[in-house]
């Protein structure tokens, strides 16, 4: 099915993926425009090409699906995705995988601010790199990011997992550097080959929660 | 011997009160502020401070019993293709699984669909008790996101996204570690045994721009079928609700100061937020200015108690209360019958409120089962639905009696104000004038 977003509306198209027609369909998606909300809370196993820029979140809630945009996304990609498979060939904007149960997520290019704030358990691959604050209060999931990360990273992070290749502008309160161990190379390694990337597993470091700010004590109080 | 004093006598700090003096022995000893669950216990103006004034010789009343005082409310009727239609402009507000045990949360949802009213989920999502037991279920959408996901969204009547509560706007929350059990944990995808932080901001958006296109992707989710509304904690009230208004709300739902919380610092519930009254006022204006009163619907709460308060509520414009603290109480919360054991926490039946520590004797605030078993969520259903009919027959007493035959014909001009300062606030005169102390000014 081919929707042309310059005549077409973005209701009609999230209708077309809604609706039980869209098990196992194809979807062309024809000059996006920086839309907003294109190809949101898709539920069947369809296939969405996206041919162009989106705005605020595509692809959010997705389920199932497996949508590819051919250029750059705006803020809230993807966001509190399911299951399913999104992926974009340019840039993120801000909080792409926002709270995101699972699925995987990839960015070819750069992600900004707050990218996979709250994650809930979703894989996030990022081939560039990504600004302040990503991974904040990041509960469980992975956060791959091939390039180099801003300020704050993984503050206040639960269980979720961070991979960073480059280097971090700093890392965030409760978050420390941890062992990368045997399995966790292979866990990763297979990760990017899932996502595309080409990168030895080897050449990451590992990130997660120091797990001391998980229950209030006053003598942490500067941390707060 | 030690000589027995008379202690009235001796004078007491209007400054340094007892409970003033508890509080600061209890940081000293404690190191960590206070935090506990109901809302503001400092006195404010509320709508006791209103007084009706009956049919005279110029209005004629309604005979009660005998001729019809219509109570229901539609909510949603600005975008939704599905608004929600209640029997009673009395809904049960947002309380998460997790500050509520599973039988509580069943309790309100049969309560309320006894009565034909809607009910709503909280932070930490929707359970299937809750689900199965609500005729009419709203589900929040908060900054914690926990439990959220888009099978749910779908099963909901009603979105609300929650912006602020009246007993801390500006402030997220924390469900303290004792009170994550398995099943709360797995629902909010952490680990048992620790604190759960709620955020105070919501992740992908900040300002009102960026929530006209979240909402647009709600109702794309739900393919604009069901209502969307929008809830802020009472500050900025007046402009809140136009900005909710602007983003596109179907309904708009204004929490005041004296909001019940499940777990809040002391220093944020008694401090932050004004008042439900004038909230309410703010909130009427603000929709009469845009033209959309009654377009867009207004939900008030925060110290709803009394059919009283409802129709006072409705008089100055809501279209329908909603209430917390009180259903609990309804529940069972508080009973007498718990003495003992509200002793052994070191409180009496009457001052709990504890709802954050999960020792609940009544079984309502807890996640242990033990205590949660004690719930008969039948019966304690029955009491929320009892008390729910209590409250719409008082107010139909009152609507009748200032002759209207909808309660929501109810307005502003039935009322007067016992105080200057609720005057004020309600822009109601004061009773006996025709004086609103500072009228024509704006916020
Ligand atoms: C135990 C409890 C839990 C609550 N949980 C939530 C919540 O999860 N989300 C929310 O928006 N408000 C929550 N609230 C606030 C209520 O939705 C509502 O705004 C408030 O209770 C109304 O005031 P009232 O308690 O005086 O009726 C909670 C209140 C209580 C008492």
């Amino acid at each position: 099915m081919e929707f042309d977003l310059q005549d077409a509306g973005v209701r009609e198209l999230n209708q077309a993926l809604h609706a039980d027609t869209a098990a196992n369909a194809q979807f062309s998606v024809l000059h996006p425009g920086g839309k907003h909300n294109v190809a949101t809370g898709a539920i069947h196993e369809s296939t969405v090409d996206i041919q162009g820029h989106v705005g605020y979140y595509c692809a959010g809630m997705n389920q199932n699906a497996t949508i590819n945009v051919q250029g750059n996304a705006g803020p809230g990609l993807a966001e509190n995705m399911m299951s399913g498979r999104v992926e974009v060939q340019g840039n993120a904007s801000q909080y792409c995988g926002a709270t995101a149960h699972g699925g995987l997520l990839i960015v070819h290019g750069d992600a900004a601010a707050r990218c996979g704030i709250s994650m809930k358990g979703v894989d996030i691959v990022i081939g560039g790199s990504i600004g302040h604050m990503s991974a904040f209060m990041a509960q469980s999931g992975r956060l791959v990011i091939c390039g180099d990360a801003g300020d704050s990273l993984g503050d206040s992070i639960y269980e979720a997992q961070i991979f960073l290749r480059g280097s971090a502008a700093s890392l965030g309160t409760d978050c420390v550097e941890k062992e990368m161990t045997e399995q966790h190379q292979k866990e990763l390694a297979a990760l990017l080959q899932q996502a595309g990337l080409d990168y030895d597993a080897a050449s990451f470091r590992r990130y997660g929660s120091a797990r001391q700010l998980y229950n209030f004590n006053i003598d942490n109080v500067s941390a707060y | 011997m030690t000589k027995k004093i008379d202690i009235s006598w001796l004078r007491e700090s209007a400054t340094f009160t007892k409970p003033v003096i508890r509080e600061i022995q209890r940081a000293a000893n404690e190191g960590i502020y206070d935090i506990r669950g109901a809302g503001a216990k400092r006195s404010i103006p509320t709508f006791d401070d209103l007084l009706f004034l009956g049919a005279s010789m110029s209005r004629y009343p309604l005979e009660g019993y005998r001729e019809t005082c219509e109570t229901e409310v539609t909510l949603g009727t600005r975008f939704a293709k599905k608004p929600i239609t209640i029997s009673t402009p009395i809904t049960i507000a947002g309380m998460s699984f997790g500050a509520l045990s599973a039988p509580a949360k069943e309790a309100l949802g049969r309560g309320a669909s006894e009565v034909g009213t809607s009910t709503t989920t909280g932070d930490g999502g929707m359970t299937p008790e809750e689900r199965g037991h609500s005729s009419k279920l709203v589900y929040q959408y908060l900054p914690s996101r926990y439990g959220m996901n888009p099978d749910d969204l779908r099963k909901a009547d009603a979105i609300e996204v929650v912006v602020g509560q009246g007993a801390k706007p500006g402030g997220g929350g924390m469900l303290l570690g004792q009170k994550i059990s398995d099943r709360v944990a797995e629902m909010r995808n952490l680990p048992k045994g620790i604190d759960q932080r709620s955020a105070c901001r919501h992740p992908d958006w900040t300002g009102p721009d960026d929530l006209e296109i979240k909402v647009q992707e709600l109702r794309e989710i739900t393919d604009w079928q069901i209502p969307i509304y929008i809830k802020v904690g009472a500050t900025r009230t007046f402009f809140d609700v136009q900005l909710a208004v602007k983003a596109g709300a179907d309904v708009v739902v204004v929490d005041g100061m004296q909001g019940g919380t499940a777990a809040t610092q002391d220093v944020f519930i008694e401090h932050v937020g004004i008042p439900t009254l004038p909230a309410t006022r703010m909130a009427v204006d603000a929709l009469k200015d845009m033209d959309m009163h009654r377009k867009v619907q207004l939900i008030v709460s925060g110290g709803i108690r009394t059919g009283a308060d409802v129709a006072k509520a409705l008089a100055m414009g809501a279209d329908a209360v909603s209430i917390g603290t009180a259903a609990l109480i309804a529940m069972g919360d508080n009973a007498d019958e718990y003495e003992e054991e509200y002793n052994a926490l070191g409180t009496s039946a009457g001052y709990y409120d504890d709802w954050q520590n999960g020792q609940d004797p009544t079984g309502i605030s807890t996640q242990s089962e033990e205590l949660a078993k004690r719930l008969d969520s039948s019966l304690a259903g029955r009491r929320v639905a009892n008390y729910l009919r209590c409250l719409t027959l008082e107010t139909q007493t009152l609507a009748r009696a200032a002759g209207k035959s909808n309660v929501r014909n109810l307005e502003p001009e039935d009322l007067v104000a016992l105080t200057v300062e609720a005057s004020a606030m309600a822009r109601i005169p004061l009773a006996g004038t025709d004086w609103i102390p500072g009228q024509g000014g704006r916020y």
